[in-house]
């Protein structure tokens, strides 16, 4: 593995942690997050029978 | 303190919602069969300016175009383009947004049976009979996927593929038809989470494997690591792959493909929320999960393990198969591990139903147009879907040799349609709704500050770049391209050319639905 592999790694490795870990820290300190936040998967597109 | 614990359970409830629906085939299998056809580390660097300068900001964009064109009173993309242009012909543009789900689905519910039948193979001990045998691990999967020979999966004494390719499709079938998708993806948002702890756990198990091919000693694990990230190959340089405009398109397709982004599915599902529903932390959220999945757990397994089991060759050549590299790889993993035949079913299953919650969504967006369009209900829509994918998927799993029939409607659907849609959706946020109104839009209700400078990047950077990559690619590699497609091959049918007229017919199906569907909203339109 070269120089260039290990910083590239490294940078992006730590970079989307970092990004995530953020992310997940906002959601857990946004109050109400669960009525505003959605995700693609717990859309209802309306037409469907449950 | 029981009002504290609810407050706590809703928010991790949302977590796992949205970071868990970002979870899929793209981010464990297409992922790393992509960043080994174009070479690891140099792949990455277009890969990571990619998620930055275009997916992320796109992604923004198409959750607030959705929900824009969403509040027009439309849901389907030709729909919300007609809306948001103020043009008849916006919505044959938007036609590409109900296509390439389509297309893609065709060949995704393939896939979905590679998993379910390794789920099985695991289940049933079939997989861990094949003992340490890299090889015979490979042969084993070319075998029961048919890339040998067109019509393998067909052919075979005990159709065993074709088996659980009829089982997918008829799952997700149903799931669609019957309406009640929403129970299964309830079930996915813990069952995905749970994937990522598998995933995690074949992570630690591949950084400790070492050396596991005893006489090959250079097949280890850092070498294995330099395979996925060293910048240059035994026969590339970083400048020779940076200078090719296809490793730009590639990497920046993968990052549409996984974000879900560019082609169609955020702006239908976008359409139905609310007018103050937050989209800018949900997409962030969305896109750190799924970037957390791809680069730190899909990338640092299978191209290592690969590497590690097959050698070189298992990381690189013309006809690894874009979804191939994970199958061949992943089981000489799960054979080498303390319960390993536990892990490999929970690892493909889990995997299976990621996918079936991705395939179910990638009808929506005609489900829509259908619905719109011709005035009909979901049940007919879902009943006239079905015949065209009946159709697609056995084509892509009759022409299975090399994965042509796959590979061609993933380059054309996945990496090239796919930048044109999303080129036009950033001009039209930054330029034709205009860049003041689209950054109000995406403001309303946001979680998170956005700042002004995402401004310069929606409507100057990020579109610059778009057609600086796409304008490269067509003049250097689109002749090529053209040319390998009217050039008949050595052996056999013209399946290129003939995946690519499948794809023609399909277009021109939806655009008489479009236009269909224009006479309609100009009646409507008309009446007010």
């Amino acid at each position: 593995m070269t120089a260039s592999g290990w910083t590239i790694m490294i940078l992006a490795v730590s970079g989307i942690t970092a990004l995530l870990t953020w992310c997940v820290y906002k959601v857990i300190s946004t109050p109400g997050s669960s009525q505003h936040l959605h995700a693609q998967t717990d859309i209802d597109p309306g037409d469907q029978e449950d | 303190m029981a009002r504290q614990r609810e407050r706590w359970g809703t928010r991790v409830g949302a977590i796992l919602a949205v970071t868990g629906s970002a979870v899929g085939l793209g981010n464990f299998l297409r992922f790393p069969g992509q960043a080994a056809k174009y070479g690891g580390g140099a792949f990455m660097i277009p890969y990571i300016i990619a998620f930055i300068i275009v997916g992320l900001p796109l992604a923004w964009a198409e959750w607030a175009l959705g929900r824009y064109g969403g509040s027009m009173g439309h849901n389907s993309v030709p729909g919300i383009f007609r809306s948001l242009t103020k043009r008849r012909s916006g919505a044959y543009i938007g036609l590409l947004g109900t296509l390439m789900p389509v297309m893609i689905y065709m060949f995704y519910v393939f896939v979905e049976a590679w998993c379910l039948s390794y789920a099985w193979d695991f289940l049933a001990g079939n997989m861990s009979a094949l003992g340490s045998s890299a090889e015979q691990i490979k042969t084993h999967f070319e075998g029961s996927v048919g890339k040998g020979a067109n019509g393998a999966v067909f052919s075979t004494e005990t159709p065993r593929m074709l088996f659980f390719v009829v089982i997918c499709f008829v799952v997700n079938f149903v799931l669609i038809y019957r309406g009640v998708s929403k129970g299964i993806e309830k079930f996915c948002n813990i069952a995905m989470p749970l994937l990522v702890v598998c995933a995690i756990i074949v992570l630690v198990r591949v950084l400790t494997l070492g050396a596991p091919v005893a006489d090959k000693p250079d097949q280890n694990v850092i070498n294995g690591l330099g395979a996925m990230w060293n910048t240059s190959g035994p026969d590339k340089s970083l400048m020779q792959s940076l200078s090719n405009p296809e490793v730009w398109l590639a990497a920046t397709g993968q990052i549409f493909f996984s974000l879900s982004v560019g082609f169609g599915l955020i702006l239908t599902y976008a359409s139905y929320l609310k007018r103050d529903d937050d989209v800018a932390l949900s997409s962030l959220t969305a896109a750190a999960g799924n970037g957390f999945c791809e680069i730190v757990l899909g990338g640092m397994i299978a191209i290592p393990a690969a590497f590690m089991f097959l050698g070189q060759q298992g990381v690189t050549g013309d006809s690894l198969g874009t979804f191939a590299i994970g199958f061949k790889a992943l089981p000489n993993v799960f054979n080498q591990m303390p319960a390993g035949q536990v892990f490999g079913f929970l690892f493909f299953f889990l995997l299976f139903l990621a996918a079936v919650t991705s395939s179910l969504s990638m009808l929506q967006p005609s489900i829509a147009l259908l619905e719109e369009g011709l005035g009909i209900g979901r049940k007919a829509s879902v009943t006239i879907l079905s015949f065209i994918t009946l159709t697609g998927t056995s084509f892509v799993v009759y022409f299975s040799k090399n994965f042509a029939a796959m590979d061609t409607i993933d380059f054309w659907m996945a990496n090239f349609f796919i930048f044109i849609l999303a080129t036009f959706q950033i001009i039209l946020f930054g330029w034709i709704v205009g860049i003041d109104k689209g950054m109000a839009e995406l403001r309303r209700g946001a979680e998170i500050h956005m700042p002004n400078i995402l401004k310069i990047v929606l409507k100057y950077i990020a579109p610059l770049y778009l057609l600086s990559v796409f304008g490269l690619w067509c003049y250097y590699q689109l002749p090529g391209r053209f040319k390998a497609i009217i050039t008949p091959p050595k052996d056999g049918p013209p399946v290129v050319l003939m995946s690519l007229g499948l794809i023609l017919v399909v277009a021109a199906f939806f655009a008489i639905i479009v236009n269909l569907a224009n006479k309609r909203w100009d009646k409507q339109e008309a009446s007010k």
